[in-house]
């Protein structure tokens, strides 16, 4: 669901044919019928925004089925591993209760220092926590930031300890998880799925029961998602919803289960993983924030830590952090440089950026692979460039970005005249990825490192080149400076350069090994003693490492793991780990400790994949000389989990982080060792999943019809001229509109549209349509159509097919049409700019847009 | 004697994704149509419109407006035409050069799913009949081999395919003959090149999916 995979990842698609040969069955639901569905056993129509219906309906289905009620399995997964017997606060209110919302909504109001966060409400969660005893005695976490206790930081993240959650093993407390997502998903009956998502009843109810058939002890089912689950006001909750769906299945943990996030091939993993996001340092940490308790180091530690999970080695993380940035400069005494560290002021996500700069509020930006002048409500991302003072575009060709200036249809037609731009914009030409050194992460998690294959044409620069040299050059810029602000630069510890002896690739090029240290880790007092995994972390400064995940990828200077490149012989059942190397730690299946039992062992012979060996005998500690008791994880993967701890252990009283937990808590990233299919932190949307109906929509939301959207999703530049919105079944835009991408284009085409056997093979923007469509409107395939939303129009080809068309929507006919986005003005392969269509609204999680479901009208031009 | 070489395609696992067509492209050189500036074809996502010397693919698979995603194959080593690269009338060379060191062809390796398998025609066949057995014992009763005989008609084409249907679905002759279309210039054809045997236009109908989804053509739904 939410993906075109054939299509889209054709690459990864090898797996599903692979499983295929093997008898699986494939399973595609999506509004079109694409190559995907055309290998897929069954394809199940759905109205584009609806999925949370859908997945609402086979999580009823499957809490009333009679198999998940008889088969002990799942009853034993859901109570061990997840949070369904976990008894919620007294004061929490469900949608069921209050008609389409939760407990705590309020009204947001813009902070004035950046008022671009967009929010239409606001919730305050804490009526969603877990029912706890008090909190055990100890020190006060505010008298330790106040009289600024440690490194070691332990007591800290010890006075963090919430005290024990309450729970109901048998599920039958009314306040419990289960109890509750049984209530609130009770109104998603297969009628109502038919109704709501325009999928036929008995198509829904074969993948339910095709689910329950392959979901147990010896049997799981696995679900693959890309943008089409992302790109919503709701994006977030719709994948929470599938991972609600597989934990209640036991589909978590296991092989050949899980939900897989089909992500941009390869370098949109790593660029969350070592971000470019505004808003996480490495390895998932948030960013320090103005906005939140972070303004010290011990009070961002106390707010950012969960003290029962593996997050309770935060402070290792943050520490390890802080010393790759600051280096020698930062030390206990100074805090490890933490006040040097920027803050970030909201949401600085790509469109609330853009938002600002079309108020003039941003005055340059670097443009590096990424072509904006054809993206999200193009004509006002245009009117905000135009606001820049400079703008560097970093590219393989003069791109729409490049070009936006002369050659925009708003320039074309005399609305905008070039004279009156007064940006300056600067072009470097690029390399390419067989010109450079480097790594990849792929969707896997998985790093596999590239060597440079040729030489880069004339000038062309790598992007390690071009912000290695912007570093240096940035820092000289501030030498000297005596003003707090620019410390973080005077401090900054950038040592890229290759060694003396070493030729770099290109001239000024960094040594790209020397980057991969850096973010491995390494001994501060030796930066050639490299770190052997995350577990040697110290929250004292001995240890520095920009990205505590990577830890483990390049332990030794002559083992960089993400170049190896040996696969397990075949029919041997693994997990290829010594090909590339996957954080954390090298596992391939996160979470593996739900793959066996309570007891250890695996639910099945077919599904074995990680278990207690009880009877393996443990070397003695290095450090104690005194070995553990007999008993190890084993198995395919790397365990994920504490290796010798016993499936019986106990949660040690005092502990923190691993400590906390039991023998049976699979889920240690959590604070409770369990998987959330109640989600009490962390979203800002609700805990459970809710459909709301996308911003623009032609029908009302018939689940719950006194909240039609959700009430807190974003939308930016509201009121604004250059954001205008449709209402409700806008007679205007009658039709729902998909945008979707192509196996021969990619992404925005800088890589595709340019090269000739690409653009040849999709040579031209088209708008597919099914035929009750066309034949109202008169349009014959090929024709040229003109198509229509709140933001401005476009010209496309019509492409008339039986692959997309007419929904019966609560009693109401609704026409779906979808278009590719992959073009513009530029390259070899060229037509409008489809995201001049879309519009400024989005995740309130993520600040993703709405490019998946919104309206539109088609005439014929 | 060497071993004779050739290729397997199980169409059951192609997905049309046209790798093997702009990867033969790329390792032998072959131009893009016009420069890569063409017209859409309004044929679906499909723009190649013919396959000829310099458009070669395995496993065409265009869907068609009348029911969804019906397949239509055309074999590839039938395909005579001129290069327009190299100016003489060629067919596919199994990508000669990579053989010389030890590379298997480029269509194959770039193929995502192994739909295209190259290999000894033994091992392969020996491959594809576990394959047909598979999918039968798996309830696909009319998974069929196509061209594999080195005996029959099509003996030393050493390219066959996996169908799920009799020929005629797909619109494949049972008897097939020399592609006589395609030798209208024959003035620069060579003797050899005239006597490989090929198919010419083979079209079908990926008719099983059809019936079970297209439900009678004219429903103009979401289908």
């Amino acid at each position: 669901m939410g993906s075109n995979m054939a299509e889209c990842h054709p690459v990864a698609f090898r797996w599903p044919m692979k499983a295929k040969l093997n008898g699986a069955k494939l399973i595609h639901v999506d509004p079109r019928f694409t190559r995907t569905s055309a290998v897929a056993d069954l394809h199940v129509p759905i109205r584009a925004g609806s999925d949370i219906a859908f997945l609402g309906g086979l999580i009823n289905y499957v809490v009333n089925s009679r198999r998940w009620n008889t088969d002990p399995f799942f009853k034993e997964f859901v109570v061990n591993y997840t949070n369904a017997a976990t008894i919620i606060n007294k004061d929490f209110k469900d949608t069921e209760e209050l008609e389409g919302v939760f407990s705590g909504l309020g009204s947001f109001s813009e902070p004035p220092g950046w008022p671009y966060n967009g929010f239409q409400g606001r919730y305050d969660t804490a009526s969603w926590q877990y029912e706890r005893d008090p909190k055990p005695p100890g020190p006060k976490t505010e008298d330790l930031i106040a009289r600024r206790a440690g490194p070691p930081f332990d007591d800290l993240v010890r006075s963090l300890k919430p005290g024990p959650a309450h729970r109901d093993p048998t599920l039958q407390n009314p306040r419990c998880v289960f109890q509750i997502l049984k209530r609130h998903f009770s109104r998603y009956t297969p009628e109502m799925v038919e109704q709501v998502c325009g999928s036929p009843k008995d198509k829904f109810i074969q993948v339910a029961e095709a689910l329950l058939a392959n979901s147990g002890r010896d049997r799981t089912s696995a679900f693959a998602y890309a943008v089409a689950w992302t790109q919503h006001t709701y994006g977030v909750q719709m994948i929470s919803c599938c991972a609600l769906l597989q934990l209640l299945l036991g589909n978590v943990g296991r092989p050949g289960a899980g939900v897989m996030a089909l992500r941009g091939h390869a370098a949109i993993q790593g660029s969350t993983d070592v971000p470019t996001l505004y808003h996480s340092i490495h390895g998932y940490m948030n960013a320090p924030s103005a906005l939140r308790p972070h303004e010290s180091l011990r009070a961002y530690m106390a707010a950012e830590t969960t003290p029962t999970s593996y997050y309770g080695n935060t402070p290792k993380f943050l520490v390890s952090y802080l010393k790759s940035m600051y280096g020698a400069a930062a030390t206990a005494d100074n805090d490890f440089g933490y006040d040097w560290h920027p803050k970030i002021l909201g949401d600085h996500s790509h469109i609330a950026t853009f938002a600002a700069m079309a108020e003039g509020k941003v005055k340059g930006m670097c443009c590096v692979g990424q072509n904006p002048a054809t993206s999200l409500n193009g004509s006002a991302t245009r009117l905000a460039l135009r606001q820049l003072d400079w703008l560097v575009v970093k590219d393989n060709w003069l791109t729409e970005t490049a070009t936006y200036w002369y050659q925009a249809p708003e320039v074309k037609d005399g609305r905008v005249h070039s004279g009156d731009i007064k940006t300056e914009i600067f072009f470097f030409p690029s390399t390419q990825i067989a010109e450079y050194d480097g790594s990849f992460t792929n969707t896997q998690r998985m790093l596999q490192w590239h060597s440079k294959a040729v030489d880069a044409p004339g000038d062309c620069r790598t992007d390690t080149w071009f912000y290695h040299n912007l570093a240096k050059r940035t820092k000289k810029a501030y030498a000297g400076s005596t003003a707090p602000r620019d410390q973080g630069w005077n401090n900054l510890l950038w040592d890229f350069d290759p060694d003396p002896g070493v030729k770099p690739i290109y001239p000024g090029e960094p040594d790209a090994l020397k980057i991969l240290r850096e973010i491995n880790g390494y001994m501060t007092a030796d930066p050639h003693q490299h770190l052997p995994g995350f577990a040697a972390l110290k929250d004292d400064g001995s240890t520095t490492c920009a990205s505590w995940i990577y830890c483990g990828c390049y332990p030794a200077p002559d083992q960089n793991m993400s170049a190896r490149r040996e696969p397990d012989p075949p029919g041997v059942p693994g997990a290829h780990l010594k090909w590339g190397w996957a954080w954390p730690a090298n596992r391939r299946v996160m979470y593996n400790r739900a793959s066996a039992d309570p007891r250890g062992n695996p639910w099945s012979e077919r599904k074995r994949w990680v278990w207690w060996d009880p009877t393996f005998v443990n070397p003695p500690d290095p450090k104690t000389g005194i070995a553990p008791p007999r008993g190890k994880w084993v198995g395919y993967d790397v365990p994920d989990f504490a290796v010798t701890k016993a499936p019986d252990a106990k949660p040690k009283p005092d502990g923190i982080a691993l400590d906390a937990l039991s023998g049976t808590d699979a889920f240690i990233m959590r604070g409770d060792g369990r998987g959330w299919l109640f989600v009490p932190t962390g979203l800002l949307d609700g805990p459970l999943p809710t459909h709301y109906e996308p911003h623009e929509s032609p029908v009302q939301n018939m689940l719950y019809p006194k909240h039609q959207m959700s009430p807190v999703h974003k939308v930016w530049s509201a009121g604004k001229p250059w954001n205008p919105l449709a209402s409700v079944g806008d007679p205007k835009y009658p039709h729902v509109i998909t945008t979707y991408r192509l196996t021969e284009m990619y992404l925005a085409g800088a890589m595709s549209r340019w090269l000739p056997w690409l653009a040849e093979l999709q040579p031209e923007l088209f708008i597919e349509m099914g035929k009750a469509l066309a034949a109202e409107k008169g349009i014959r395939n090929l024709d040229w159509v003109i198509i229509s939303s709140p933001r401005g129009h476009i010209r496309a080809k019509a492409l008339v097919t039986d692959r997309i068309g007419v929904m019966q929507i609560a009693g109401k006919a609704i026409h779906h049409v979808g278009m590719p986005w992959h073009w513009g003005w530029a390259g070899l392969s060229t037509g409008d700019v489809v995201n001049d269509l879309t519009a400024w609204v989005g995740d309130p999680n993520v600040s993703i847009h709405e490019g998946k479901a919104f309206v539109c009208n088609v005439e014929k031009a | 004697m060497p071993e004779a070489m050739g290729f397997f395609t199980d169409t059951t696992i192609c997905i049309g994704c046209k790798a093997c067509e702009v990867a033969c492209k790329n390792w032998n050189q072959l131009p893009a149509t016009n420069g890569g500036v063409s017209e859409l074809s309004g044929d679906s996502y499909d723009n190649t419109r013919k396959l000829d010397g310099t458009h070669w693919r395995h496993v065409k698979f265009i869907e068609q407006f009348e029911g969804p995603y019906n397949g239509r194959w055309l074999m590839m080593s039938d395909v005579i035409d001129m290069n327009p690269a190299a100016g003489t009338a060629q067919k596919c060379t199994l990508c000669y050069d990579r053989m010389q060191v030890g590379l298997e062809p480029a269509c194959a390796k770039a193929c995502p799913t192994d739909s295209i398998q190259f290999g000894p025609i033994a091992e392969l066949r020996t491959r594809a009949q576990k394959r047909v057995d598979q999918l039968k014992a798996q309830g696909e009763k009319r998974a069929r081999l196509y061209g594999d005989d080195p005996n029959g008609p099509l003996g030393g084409l050493n390219s066959f395919y996996l169908l799920v249907d009799e020929p005629e679905v797909y619109g494949l002759p049972r008897d097939p003959k020399l592609p006589s279309r395609n030798l209208k210039s024959s003035g620069v054809l060579s003797a050899a090149t005239g006597a490989v045997l090929g198919l010419v236009a083979l079209v079908g109908l990926r008719k099983r999916r059809m019936d079970e989804i297209g439900g009678g053509g004219e429903r103009g739904s979401e289908n």
